[in-house]
């Protein structure tokens, strides 16, 4: 017979464990059930000695469990002491494989373990770090077989398998191998999945003989051994036949598999499949399945302060008292410029009204969405963003109306009530098109890039919206100078979105052309194949088109255009395009002088020999999707490292350039350093979404940023590192004349270092956005080795090049 | 884009400079003192004037160049104006003395601007020629990478050797032993390595054994001594340590040319950086000298 609780809370990070001790506080029969021997495994799992942090430091924290910023392991012994204080019903190694609701309304949960337990209600709390991945073969759950790797140093003179081919089965096999024998399996015939500096450096070692890989084999079982030296074997399938290694130890880095599929499993439903996307949940944390409440980072709020609320709060709904969440005294705060307002709900679900796109979304969607987003009430006549600006953030018109000025028409384009805009650069990652001015009584909701885009990919119903006014509105604003409305609504009932992968093919030289392409996000290459090799000629950033050519007079492409990152286009149709060229000649005639001009600059690039070569070299370091890229001309850098030393000396001592490390071609060397991209990889799992973009393009980390480190992992150019605050340096005079201190460029000494732990930030280049005169490394080039130039221009930089 | 600092804003400091020179020369053959020319006419006074704010102004070039955080122009329009007016000075400052030398001060703080000059000259041409010859000795490594590489092979030729001989095995660990890369000044400059020495241990070694088990050795070349080696083992000794001793010099040979090459990286940058040591320090005495020149011609007054 299965126990039976009231309620059953599943997984013990701060969200679950924070709803079970409010359930013992309260004396309601529950019980904790957690995968591993401990609390909080997300947490257990930092590193040694990690600082905390408790953002949003404006949010207060309702819960029984004590939590403020420090170190991770004061957090955790004084959360086992509460635990304990206050009698949790926690269970262990109890990881739950299955819930199921019975007609009667009971819940089942079956453990992996073989127990079962009921439950009237359940919480869910499992965050969304998942479940390592095992190697799934006989032999996965001995000693020696391990999933994580705290201190590579920890080992020595071992033999140690390492399984997986991904980052981090790279970086330990790499670190192990200094003092162990090291040997790595990977089921595939390369290492393309991983970080270009982790492939060259796993490539190197294996070609030095430093550590042995085998390709294409995979695991079959692990052994333990009773006799011989080492402690266990395993048997592996190559692509030769059977293999056996003698081990001391096999480490699987195998990555985690993602909780959905047992959520779904569950029976609550996801959104969409975008991986991004969390289920929909009530602003009770009901998710869709009666009874079965979610919390914490897998409902999509990813700081722990928000997880702990969460805990409690889901214990009062349980049980009938409807409290007031913790967060409302900030949504309240939010709405307080707003005249006559009612309580938060109702002002809540007046936003909704007024702007239909809103009205797709559930309450609690609603709630988080306003949380990050600010309300803003411009004068009549205020500049809401700026032509060129790089911010990406979200308008909602709640209230009045916007003018958006366009260029070489004296009428503004109003939008009104219930509308919205600033979808164009959100989803090209580039600069604002037009100026927006606010209109009078205006009333706006601006919401961050990332909200927006996590609310995108939750709500297909909001994708279809924007997506919907991002063609027309793209259409309108390529061709609206001579074309009108009407004109161009049969262009815009024609177009559909592609997407291609980064080198896959958008047109190829010789096709019949009978489409346009409007690139939206992302961006293109053009070349030509010119005696057997494609000659790349030009660079086709988002905002553009391509492929008008062949619509104009010759009908076949006269050259190839390929994605050069992932790319999305507004495919347009020929025939509708050629009609319109037909009735507006004044359209016609614009667009022959542009074919004009790119084809003369095609010209003048194809006869220069090699200098497509750069710009190729250039797209393959991913400069493609940069926006600003610091290049560094080899054949005038004397390496001084002045550079280093500028971005060190105004950025707290730490440089956020390697000018040494990256890959040179032809005296062009791409040093390691931020490209500040247009879709920033750094920002996509940042939990406090810290990491934001400044008007003039500077991708900076926020001060509340909490040291988790996803960033430096997301980062595909290995920009980002951890780093803490410096102490203050006494200045240049006294350096110059009486020694003292650390020289210019130099890290300053820190004398308090050793006994007071840091808390630890990222930090990464912001392109100086707070020097007056500009980029540091730039200026202090002694040379002018050190440029930044956008992708834009790398066109003509390549020419220059000669 | 980029441009040297030669071509900086389209030399425009280059045309400052030839300005200011022609501008001298004219005053200088219009100027008709009634003594010969000399540092105590008007124009002389000018001329020194004008040299030695310049002077002053070149020496905060060193200021300049580590004010990061300033949004006074960039160091590189700094460096360029620094070499064109820096260059000019020499026409400015004999006119300014009117050719007149002697065994006083005066010349002596002439000399030393001379000398300061022509080290930039020299700075000018390293700065210009050495980079593209270091990107290409670099081979796209960075010298940590040929470093560690270093000490890898170093590790696993000192395995390797473990497996072969004793002998074998002393000369690899005193070979890494010598292997002294930087060091002084004069060894940065001069770009040699100890790993040849190791290559040539390890044949003696090979040679010594030779003698030792009858064979008389015949003067050979490297890579003869390589055949020779192998072919010798391969009679006497067992495959295993034939393949060994193959690649410990297969081994042996790319450390010497990674080695070489680390030594030659580091002395370019040696040579890049080694005129600034004359550079700086004798712009410093150059500055002493000159409050010397100054205050001495006042006080002949
Ligand atoms: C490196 C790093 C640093 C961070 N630093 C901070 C910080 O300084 N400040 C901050 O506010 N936030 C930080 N975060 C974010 C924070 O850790 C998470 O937001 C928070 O842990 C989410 O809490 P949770 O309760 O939703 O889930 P989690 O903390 O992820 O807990 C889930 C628990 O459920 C268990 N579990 C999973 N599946 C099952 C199952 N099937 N059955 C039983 N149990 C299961 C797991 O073992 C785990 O113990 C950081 C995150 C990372 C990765
Ligand atoms: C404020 C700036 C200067 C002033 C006021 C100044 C003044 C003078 C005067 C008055 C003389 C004539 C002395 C005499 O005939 O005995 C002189 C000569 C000279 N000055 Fe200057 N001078 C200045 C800067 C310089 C500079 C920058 C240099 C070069 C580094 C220089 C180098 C000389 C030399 C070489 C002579 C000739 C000495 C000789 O006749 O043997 N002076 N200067
Ligand atoms: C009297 C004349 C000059 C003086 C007093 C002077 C002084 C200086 C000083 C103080 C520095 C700073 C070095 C440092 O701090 O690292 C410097 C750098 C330099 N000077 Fe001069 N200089 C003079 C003339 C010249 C001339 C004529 C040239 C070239 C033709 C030249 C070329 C350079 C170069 C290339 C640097 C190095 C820049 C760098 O790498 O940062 N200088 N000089
Ligand atoms: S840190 Fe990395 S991912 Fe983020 S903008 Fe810079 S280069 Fe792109
Ligand atoms: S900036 Fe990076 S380290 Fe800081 S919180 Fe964001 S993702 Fe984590």
């Amino acid at each position: 017979m299965a126990e039976r609780f009231k309620i059953a809370i599943v997984g013990s990070g701060p969200g679950g464990l924070s709803a079970a001790a409010r359930a013992a506080e309260r004396n309601i029969s529950h019980v904790l059930l957690e995968a591993e021997p401990h609390l909080s495994n997300t947490i257990f799992l930092y590193q040694k000695g990690k600082y905390v942090m408790d953002e949003p430091a404006i949010l207060p924290l309702r819960s029984p469990i004590p939590f403020e910023a420090g170190l991770r392991e004061t957090i955790l012994g004084k959360w086992d002491e509460s635990t304990a204080k206050l009698k949790v019903n926690v269970r262990y190694q109890h990881e739950v494989s299955a819930i199921q609701r019975r007609a009667d309304g009971i819940f089942e949960l079956r453990c992996q373990n073989g127990r079962t337990v009921e439950a009237e209600a359940v919480v869910l709390g499992i965050g969304l770090q998942g479940n390592l991945r095992k190697l799934g073969v006989p032999g996965e759950d001995l000693p020696f077989v391990q999933y994580q790797l705290d201190d590579p140093e920890a080992y020595e003179g071992e033999t140690i398998v390492v399984v997986g081919a991904g980052d981090a089965a790279i970086e330990n096999a790499v670190a192990l191998a200094r003092q162990n024998n090291v040997i790595i399996i990977n089921r595939k015939d390369e290492f393309a999945r991983a970080k270009k500096g982790n492939e060259q450096a796993i490539l190197k070692a294996i070609d030095d003989g430093v550590i042995e890989c085998y390709y294409n084999s995979a695991p079959e079982k692990v052994e333990a051994l009773s006799a011989g030296r080492k402690p266990g074997r395993m048997i592996l399938n190559t692509s030769n036949g059977r293999a056996q290694i003698l081990l001391d130890r096999v480490i699987a880095r195998l990555g985690a598999t993602a909780p959905r599929g047992f959520v779904e499993g569950c029976g609550v439903v996801f959104p969409s499949k975008d991986p991004a996307s969390v289920p929909a949940i009530s602003a009770q944390y009901e998710s869709n399945v009666k009874g079965l409440y979610i919390v914490g980072a897998l409902g999509g709020y990813p700081l722990i302060k928000q997880a702990m609320n969460q805990g409690y709060e889901v214990i009062e709904y349980i049980t009938g008292n409807p409290v007031e969440p913790a967060d409302a005294p900030l949504l309240k705060a939010k709405f307080n410029n707003l005249k006559g307002i009612g309580t938060v709900e109702q002002t809540l679900a007046q936003i909704q009204r007024n702007v239909p796109l809103l009205s797709h979304i559930t309450p609690l969607q609603m709630r988080e969405f306003m949380l990050d987003s600010d309300i803003r009430t411009p004068a009549q006549g205020e500049i809401i963003f700026e032509r060129n600006d790089y911010t990406n953030s979200f308008y909602s018109i709640v209230e009045g109306e916007v003018h958006i000025v366009v260029e070489d028409k004296p009428a503004p384009v109003i939008l009104r009530r219930g509308e919205f805009f600033g979808e164009m650069s959100l989803i090209s990652g580039r600069r604002r098109t037009a100026t927006v001015k606010a209109g009078p009584n205006c009333i706006l909701v601006e919401t961050p890039r990332r909200s927006m885009n996590r609310l995108i990919s939750s709500v297909e119903a909001v994708k279809a919206e924007i997506d919907r006014a991002f063609i027309t509105r793209a259409i309108r604003s390529r061709f609206a100078a001579e074309a009108s409305p009407e004109q161009l609504q049969d262009l815009a009932s024609g177009a559909s979105l592609k997407r291609y992968k980064a080198g896959e093919l958008v047109f190829q030289e010789g096709d019949e052309g009978d489409c346009l392409h409007l690139v939206r996000l992302g961006s293109l290459t053009i070349s030509r194949n010119i005696g057997g090799k494609d000659i790349v000629l030009t660079y086709v950033a988002a905002g553009n088109y391509v492929g008008e050519m062949a619509l104009m007079g010759e009908a076949k492409r006269s050259a190839t255009a390929r994605a050069a990152i992932a790319t999305e286009t507004i495919q347009l149709d020929g025939a509708a395009f050629k009609k319109l060229l037909n009735r507006i000649p004044a359209l016609r005639l614009r667009l022959q002088k542009e074919f004009k001009d790119r084809t003369a600059a095609n010209l003048s690039m194809q006869a220069l020999p090699g200098g497509g070569d750069i710009i190729s070299f250039l797209m393959a370091q991913g400069a493609g999707e940069a926006t600003d890229i610091l290049l560094i001309d080899e054949s005038l850098c004397v390496r001084c490292d002045n550079c280093e030393k500028a971005c060190a000396e105004t950025h707290g001592g730490t440089s956020r350039l390697d000018r040494e490390a990256g890959p040179t071609f032809a005296n062009v060397h791409v040093p390691t350093s931020c490209r500040h991209c247009e879709h920033p990889h750094c920002m996509k799992d940042c939990p406090p979404d810290a990491i934001r973009r400044a008007p003039n393009g500077e991708v900076f980390i926020a001060d509340n940023c909490i040291g988790c480190g996803n960033c430096v992992r997301n980062c595909p150019y290995g920009v980002i590192h951890m780093a803490s605050k410096p102490p203050r340096k006494p200045g240049l005079i006294q350096w110059l004349l009486f020694g003292r201190g650390p020289g210019p460029g130099e890290a300053p000494y820190d004398p308090d270092a050793e006994h007071d732990p840091k808390l630890k930030k990222a930090v990464k280049c912001d392109m100086c956005k707070d020097q007056a005169g500009g980029a540091a490394c730039v200026r202090a080039c002694p040379t002018g080795a050190a440029i930044r130039i956008s992708p834009e221009e790398f066109p003509a930089y390549a020419q220059s090049r000669r | 884009m980029h441009d040297s600092i030669l071509t900086y804003a389209k030399s425009r400091y280059l045309w400052i400079s030839i300005v200011l020179c022609v501008v001298s020369i004219a005053l200088y053959v219009w100027h008709d003192p009634a003594v010969a020319p000399n540092g105590g006419t008007w124009l002389g006074y000018t001329l020194g004037t004008i040299a030695a704010l310049l002077i002053v102004w070149l020496m905060l070039f060193g200021i300049r160049k580590r004010s990061y955080a300033t949004n006074m122009g960039t160091t590189r329009g700094w460096l360029s104006a620094h070499i064109y007016l820096g260059t000019s000075l020499i026409l400015i400052t004999l006119l300014h003395c009117g050719f007149q030398f002697g065994w006083n001060l005066h010349t002596f703080a002439l000399v030393l601007m001379l000398i300061v000059i022509f080290s930039g000259f020299f700075g000018v041409y390293a700065y210009l020629r050495y980079p593209t010859l270091m990107t290409r000795n670099r081979e796209s490594a960075t010298r940590d990478a040929m470093l560690e590489e270093i000490s890898e092979i170093d590790q696993n030729a000192l395995n390797l050797a473990d497996g072969i001989a004793p002998e074998i095995h002393a000369v690899v660990l005193r070979s890494i032993e010598n292997t002294k890369l930087g060091g002084g000044v004069l060894t940065q400059l001069r770009a040699r390595d100890g790993s040849d020495i190791a290559i040539a241990k390890i044949r003696s070694a090979m040679e010594q054994r030779e003698t030792q088990l009858g064979a008389a050795p015949a003067p050979m070349q490297a890579g003869q001594t390589m055949i020779m080696m192998v072919d010798f083992l391969a009679g006497r000794a067992d495959d295993k340590q034939a393949e060994a001793l193959r690649k410990l010099i297969d081994m042996l040979s790319r450390k010497r040319s990674l080695a070489t090459r680390v030594a030659r990286d580091i002395q370019y940058q040696a040579i890049m950086e080694i005129w600034l040591y004359f550079h700086v320090p004798l712009s410093v005495t150059l500055l002493a000298a000159l409050i010397g020149h100054i205050v001495s011609v006042f006080f002949y007054w």
